[in-house]
């Protein structure tokens, strides 16, 4: 694949009206600010309104992680990188979330907090958490307009009322500064708390849908929930009430993803975000490192 | 007695209007389309007051314009003429003025509208209870327990049993999905009340049964209350003055009981005559 | 029976008249004719005359359910103010209707699925009075009609004409009106049950309540009128609305 002439593929045009579009956005937290999406090399569905935006913003001499569903080695999350890799030449990638200032990511977000001088990219396929009730763009934008989001609560409501609880895993809908409600991409609603008071920005792009929307640093994020009934996050308790943990690195605070070992079919537990496994692993070698030290050092002392 | 509403010389003109489709439209032309440009006026110069607690009863056949206010004041439609003020409470508001977010909010926390197809009134894709939570949740109620125990009440009060409360109303029978309207209506205990012929269509006892509840419902909250229907005996049970209309226009307007026995106009006295 | 009558009237009509104007027919047909008379309070005034003097026109046009083609009916309200109910405005009508002014007529319209007692107890609740307090009221004067208590629970839809009467009756006076207007009010009753109402009326009026009545039998006219006025009909015939024009 040829690189085109100018960096980031983009035309210079398309990257200023992103970026206009992205102060909008900032400007108006919550608010799905269409915008004029381009034709990417690759098709609508795989990432093209989180790619948009990473080549708008990301500059010769930054670095850049991209990750899907936790995992950097993840085909998506390959082709994205080698693609930006290619058409901005003198951008740097990792696979280390703290490396990193700007990180492209489909359905999570990063364990490790993220600080003031991050940048995440989420990948949206729907931004309009209203489209489930409503089918009409224009009626969905007065209810957005007036922040009516009642039917929006009676489906809660009714979750509640056939199951007891709101079943929504992914894609939460989360109230921001007080007025616009968002679909927050399909991250799952243990990533849904890292919105609220983020010191990182949080934009979302949708190629297809043709809408960006951001959450700014220091703001508001409320899942959607009663007052009797709070919003929750997953519960990773096994049926022995205890907190499963990773199999790889032992953790027992990190989201996990559920497989089925091969070789044993039985269900096992790994970390999601394969940077935070990997870090910890590390952190947790280092612990018995030094604990091999002390106890040296007692039988020398002693 | 306090004023709820005053409204001054409504009108609703279907179409494009011209100079002359009031002065050749109405009772004594026995049409309510412009011979000229072939709109429709569907009323004009609807003027009456409500106060409090009062029933105020709209009467004529199918054409009449009865409907035709009442969508004007719910925000249905927009009227082509005329003003109405709301008085609620120390509050005063110009119907016609505000913005559309505005009167949504108003008729969501202030107004009951029951239809006559159910279908117009309720979301017939959420449970009854669901309905009646929406409504609720337009005004901020955001406790589960609060909005479960109020729609449970209001579906008590109008007799739907409170087991079926989780059902989707194609469930209903008809008479049914009328009560749930109406204590969807009802759930933020709104001062005004419309009611569009309401009780058409259903079997008779049900039809005695939901007029009862809706007299009950009066002299409980003192709730005023728009009934709109083509037929004598609701307009005889429920309304306290009414209007009669015919093409677009009030031809009458008096104490039910003094339009019904002592009818002035040649069309009201022709109507009463003709009731079964 | 005179009762002392230094104190004002409380209803005085002046030259009512009332026709009918049916355009279908072309015809006016004349009701009531230049009638004149005073009502006091405690005192029972009796309309008399033959069929067709007018007499149920006289009431009907009082309480507005009929509207006067000429005259005054001026009426003193409790804020001692004069009305004329001619030309009242319609919600001062109904809430002179809901307070002060009530109407014992031949026929009940009841709710489909209102217990009698509760029938009876609408006035007293319409007002704001506690709905227990109102149904004891209510109780206590359908006994005082002579109603089984049997039927109290019960709709007066399927009851007899008689039976209807006393249900009416026990509504119109248990609001304890400052004026009553009753046309016919003993028509289906039995003698034993009459002589109740009798009673009761009597009792009405030491406490002060105006009465304007119309009966069927003059006996019961000598026994209750204090006062009587004589009707005659309407000396213009039906007349084809052409004549008039």
């Amino acid at each position: 694949m040829s690189a085109s002439n100018h960096f980031g593929f983009l035309d210079e045009y398309a990257k200023k009206e992103i970026r206009r579009t992205v102060l909008k956005a900032v400007a108006i937290p919550g608010y799905q600010v269409p915008y004029s999406s381009r034709e990417m090399p690759m098709g609508r569905g795989f990432g093209t309104g989180g790619l948009q935006l990473t080549l708008s913003l990301l500059g010769k001499g930054e670095t850049l992680k991209v990750i899907d569903q936790g995992s950097d080695d993840s085909v998506n999350a390959v082709n994205l990188r080698s693609f930006i890799e290619t058409t901005c030449p003198g951008v740097n990638t990792t696979t280390r979330t703290d490396e990193a200032d700007v990180i492209q990511s489909r359905h999570r977000i990063p364990e490790i907090n993220l600080r003031e001088d991050q940048l995440i990219i989420l990948q949206v396929p729907y931004p309009d958490p209203l489209i489930v009730v409503e089918a009409s763009e224009n009626k969905r934008k007065i209810l957005h307009g007036e922040a009516d989001y009642s039917r929006l609560l009676v489906k809660l409501y009714e979750d509640i009322v056939k199951f007891d609880e709101i079943t929504i895993s992914h894609r939460y809908p989360t109230r921001i500064n007080n007025h616009y409600v968002i679909d927050p991409s399909p991250i799952p609603r243990w990533d849904v708390p890292k919105l609220h008071n983020s010191p990182a920005l949080i934009l979302l792009g949708a190629g297809r849908e043709k809408k960006i929307y951001a959450v700014p640093p220091y703001t508001k994020a409320e899942p959607l929930a009663f007052e009797d009934v709070p919003f929750r996050v997953e519960d990773f308790t096994d049926e022995n009430g205890q907190r499963r943990n990773c199999q790889q690195c032992g953790c027992t605070t990190s989201y996990l993803d559920e497989f089925v070992d091969s070789n044993t079919g039985k269900k096992v537990y790994q970390c999601s975000d394969a940077d935070w496994c990997s870090e910890y692993t590390v952190s947790q070698s280092e612990i018995s490192e030094i604990d091999n030290i002390t106890d040296n050092a007692e039988v020398v002392n002693g | 007695m306090d004023k709820v509403l005053e409204v001054k010389q409504l009108s609703k003109v279907y179409g494009s209007g011209c100079p002359s489709c009031f002065e050749l439209t109405g009772p004594e032309h026995n049409t309510n389309i412009c011979p000229q440009c072939g709109s429709v006026i569907a009323a004009h110069n609807v003027s009456f007051d409500l106060y409090k607690g009062e029933i105020l009863g709209i009467m004529g056949e199918s054409g009449s314009g009865k409907s035709t206010a009442v969508k004007c004041l719910y925000f249905d439609q927009p009227p082509t003429a005329g003003n109405a003020i709301f008085y609620d409470e120390d509050e005063k508001y110009d119907l016609f003025e505000m913005n559309a977010a505005q009167q949504r909010q108003l008729a969501n926390k202030r107004f009951g509208m029951v239809y006559q197809n159910p279908h117009l009134g309720l979301n017939f894709d959420i449970s009854a209870g669901g309905n009646i939570a929406e409504r609720l949740l337009m005004s901020d109620v955001l406790n589960y327990s609060d909005i479960r125990a109020r729609a449970t009440n209001l579906l008590t009060r109008t007799e739907v049993l409170s087991e079926r409360m989780d059902e989707l109303p194609k469930n209903f029978s008809g008479g049914m999905q009328q009560r749930v309207q109406i204590a969807k209506a009802l759930a933020t205990n709104p001062p005004l009340l419309f009611l569009d012929e309401v009780t058409t269509g259903l079997d008779l006892s049900v039809q005695a049964a939901i007029l009862d509840l809706i007299l009950e419902i009066q002299q409980e909250q003192g709730t005023a209350m728009i009934v709109v229907t083509h037929d004598l005996g609701v307009i005889r049970l429920l309304a306290g003055r009414t209007l009669v209309m015919k093409y677009g226009r009030v031809i009458e307007s008096g104490l039910t009981d003094q339009i019904l026995e002592d009818p002035q106009h040649a069309y009201t006295q022709r109507l009463v005559a003709s009731a079964l | 029976m005179n009762k002392i009558e230094n104190e004002m009237p409380i209803l005085r009509v002046e030259n009512y008249s009332k026709h009918f104007e049916l355009h279908e027919q072309h015809k006016l047909i004349p009701s009531s004719e230049n009638v004149n008379l005073e009502v006091y309070p405690g005192q029972l005034t009796a309309l008399i005359g033959p069929t067709g003097a007018g007499k149920s026109t006289v009431l009907k046009g009082i309480y507005r359910t009929y509207l006067p083609s000429s005259g005054r009916l001026l009426f003193r309200t409790k804020d001692n103010v004069e009305v004329n109910l001619a030309q009242a405005d319609e919600h001062l009508i109904l809430e002179l209707r809901k307070n002060e002014i009530g109407f014992v007529t031949q026929f009940l319209h009841a709710l489909p699925r209102q217990s009698t007692e509760d029938v009876v107890a609408q006035p007293l609740v319409q007002r704001g009075m506690d709905k227990m307090q109102a149904r004891d009221l209510a109780r206590e004067m359908l006994s005082d009609m002579n109603l089984p208590e049997a039927l109290w629970g019960i709709s007066p839809a399927t009851f007899s004409g008689g039976e209807k009467q006393r249900v009416n009756l026990a509504r119109g006076l248990v609001s304890r009106p400052r004026l009553l207007l009753l046309d016919e009010p003993t028509a289906s009753l039995d003698p034993n049950t009459t002589e109740k109402i009798i009673t009761l009326i009597e009792k009405l009026k030491e406490d002060g309540i105006a009465m304007l009545a119309i009966f069927h039998h003059p006996e019961l006219v000598k026994r209750m009128a204090d006062k009587v006025v004589q009707l005659e009909s309407p000396i213009a015939t039906e007349k084809l609305l052409k004549e008039i024009a």
